[in-house]
């Protein structure tokens, strides 16, 4: 196992360096010059601006410039917004929690719902529940998130009032923040208002960003267990005289589990895209409303140290999945030596 | 469903299309997907005639009006204007064109590179190869969207430079599944035979594997047809895409985002259009998936 994890972390390391160079290169790509930026319009002498320059390490060779870059990620210094000044890494640490928590309580709804739905789906097949649960997790699968946010919006706060419109928690709450997930906090500083807010507050968001994971949950369920259900120790299961529920819900479903564990897993990176246009939709301040923000602020450094964040986790989740899935399954670890 | 063919050796080249079309026929999912994409593409190539108004033109008397059904509405404007007057079935049926224009562009180019670039991966590997995929995991360990917000970020919002994004986030697909198939097609007993006959490494690639790995790329990139729509959408949403007044879907919904609360109309057709292009590609992608792979029919 420990070689395992240690082929896989491996592995990253031409990933991770990749990501810096992107993030890197991303700086020189942008069309402007980064001194004439600085300065205005006003201009300045060429004398004055070679300086400058030079006082900004932009006359060194590129390579230098890069490995300078590299230290400065390796120490967290990922430079600083143009907008608020404040460093990059502390911004995304104040707005990183945001987003884990609305994609983790999404996750939770797209599996709650996703995986009975799937497995009634396959155990029924051809049934009309199988047509219908299976036309919903098409239509799902096909929504534009933004589209569907807004609907939902529109009928839930605008129309019947039963959920807020934007934002995490009412202004009037203040919770000292410890962990910076609000259901966390709330319940820390003991606050039951407060924690009813923020979860009123995270109901709509969460539904909106676990449909696209909801509906391919339910298809994956259903098709594994399709497939288990034809095997050999379900029929053998059967035969020894199980309930039907005992044969489907413990013995099918774990075996079904395995596929279905990797979509969930892999999802991270369809999640946060998700989150990207969620988060637009309910003013929600995680890390897709502050990345798309500093696109239209043209905030460079929040961009560059926000993509290699992001990739940053994703890489770390992937990773995290793929051990957990060596540990589970024996077979996975051994093929991959 | 077994294709009539499905007993073939090893060494022979996977079934050509001869009975897909029965199949085709057969597989209800593909067929509509199919019909509602001609029909979606008949109303956009027809848009200039079909349209009761120029997509751009304003109607200063007749702001936010509604659908001809409700109160308030009138035949001159079916499915009611927008904040600035314009007649919002014209921009639909323009908008098609925007959106049919760049999911086929963006896939042609991105199915184009993505091929050339695996076959190359999977013949010469090595460095070059090496190279190619270390560069497209790179490109699939970021979000898709993010990916795409960084390439416009460069680029500068437009039309034009979200559909170079979107095809960005979608080659390493295309080179993925080319290097993959041309890699299992290689070892393969016709392959071997072509080889020992004398057919040099153009040849081999361009008239023996690449057609034979053709249905998996098939299935991609109608899959990728609806991602391509669905992501210039989601640009032109965040206001990074087609710049207004373009009758883009995505745009539109952004542009009528105030009007909410007034206007339901204004943000449910731009959104619906856009739900039923995706669902069609998605239910002829996954058709046609079960009719080259009958193994995974589900």
């Amino acid at each position: 196992m420990p070689a395992f994890i240690l082929s896989r972390l491996l592995q990253l390391v031409p990933v991770v360096l990749g990501m810096t160079l992107l993030a890197f290169a991303l700086a020189r790509l942008i069309p402007g010059d980064p001194v004439e930026t600085m300065m205005g319009e006003r201009g300045i002498d060429p004398a004055h601006h070679a300086a400058m320059r030079h006082a900004l390490g932009l006359d060194r060779p590129l390579a230098v410039q890069y490995l300078d870059y590299l230290g400065g990620v390796a120490s967290g210094d990922l430079g600083r917004s143009l907008v608020t000044k404040a460093p990059v890494l502390g911004e995304f640490l104040t707005v990183f929690p945001a987003t884990v928590e609305l994609s983790v309580i999404a996750v939770a709804f797209a599996i709650a719902v996703g995986l009975p739905v799937g497995v009634i789906a396959a155990v029924r097949r051809g049934s009309a529940f199988d047509w219908l649960a299976m036309t919903a997790s098409l239509t799902g699968y096909s929504m534009p998130v933004f589209w569907w946010g807004l609907l939902l919006i529109l009928l839930f706060s605008v129309h019947l009032g039963w959920t807020p419109v934007a934002g995490r928690i009412d202004v009037l709450y203040d919770v000292p923040p410890v962990t910076g997930f609000l259901l966390v906090d709330t319940l820390i500083a003991r606050d039951g208002a407060a924690f009813a807010s923020a979860l009123h507050h995270l109901v709509l968001p969460a539904i909106v960003l676990g449909t696209i994971p909801l509906a391919t949950i339910a298809r994956m369920t259903r098709s594994a267990m399709l497939e288990v259900l034809q095997a050999d120790h379900i029929r053998a299961a059967r035969a020894k005289g199980l309930t039907s529920f005992r044969v489907v819900f413990v013995h099918a479903l774990r075996n079904a589990m395995i596929p279905v564990v990797t979509v969930i897993g892999l999802a991270t990176g369809t999640l946060l895209a998700g989150a990207i246009l969620t988060e637009t939709i309910f003013s929600w301040p995680g890390v897709g409303k502050w990345l798309v923000e500093a696109v239209r602020r043209r905030d460079y450094p929040v961009l560059q140290g926000g993509i290699l964040l992001v990739a940053g986790a994703v890489v770390c989740v992937n990773l995290l999945v793929d051990v957990l899935y060596g540990l589970l399954d024996p077979r996975i670890r051994h093929a991959a030596r | 469903m077994i294709p009539a063919s499905a007993p073939s050796g090893i060494g022979d080249p996977p079934p050509a299309g001869a009975s897909s079309w029965r199949l085709f026929r057969r597989n209800r999912g593909a067929l509509i997907g199919l019909s509602v994409i001609a029909a979606v593409a008949a109303t956009a190539v027809l848009a200039p005639f079909l349209a009761p108004h120029g997509p751009a033109e304003q109607f200063r008397g007749a702001l936010l009006q509604s659908p001809m059904w409700m109160e308030g509405g009138s035949a001159e404007f079916p499915l009611g204007t927008d904040p600035l007057g314009r007649d919002l079935l014209s921009r639909l049926l323009w908008g098609g064109r925007v959106s049919l224009t760049v999911g086929f562009f963006v896939v042609a180019a991105a199915l184009l590179a993505g091929v050339v670039l695996g076959a190359l991966a999977g013949f010469a590997r090595g460095l070059t190869g090496i190279l190619i995929m270390r560069l497209m995991d790179l490109m699939l360990a970021l979000p898709s969207l993010l990916l795409a917000i960084v390439v416009v970020a460069v680029l500068g919002p437009s039309l034009i430079n979200a559909a170079v994004a979107v095809g960005a986030v979608q080659l390493p697909h295309f080179v993925r599944l080319t290097r993959g198939a041309v890699l299992a097609e290689l070892g393969k007993e016709y392959v071997i035979a072509s080889r020992i006959a004398g057919a040099g490494p153009l040849r081999l690639a361009l008239s023996t594997v690449l057609p034979n790995c053709a249905p998996p790329l098939i299935v991609q990139g109608t899959l990728g047809f609806s991602t391509a729509v669905l992501d210039v959408a989601a640009l032109g949403f965040l206001g990074l895409g087609a710049q207004p007044p373009t009758p883009e879907w995505g745009t539109m919904l952004a542009d009528s985002l105030a009007f909410v609360q007034r206007a339901w109309w204004v943000v449910t057709f731009p959104g619906l259009a856009i739900l039923v292009t995706v669902l069609a590609f998605n239910l002829l992608g996954d058709g046609l998936r079960d009719i080259f792979d009958p193994r995974l029919k589900r």
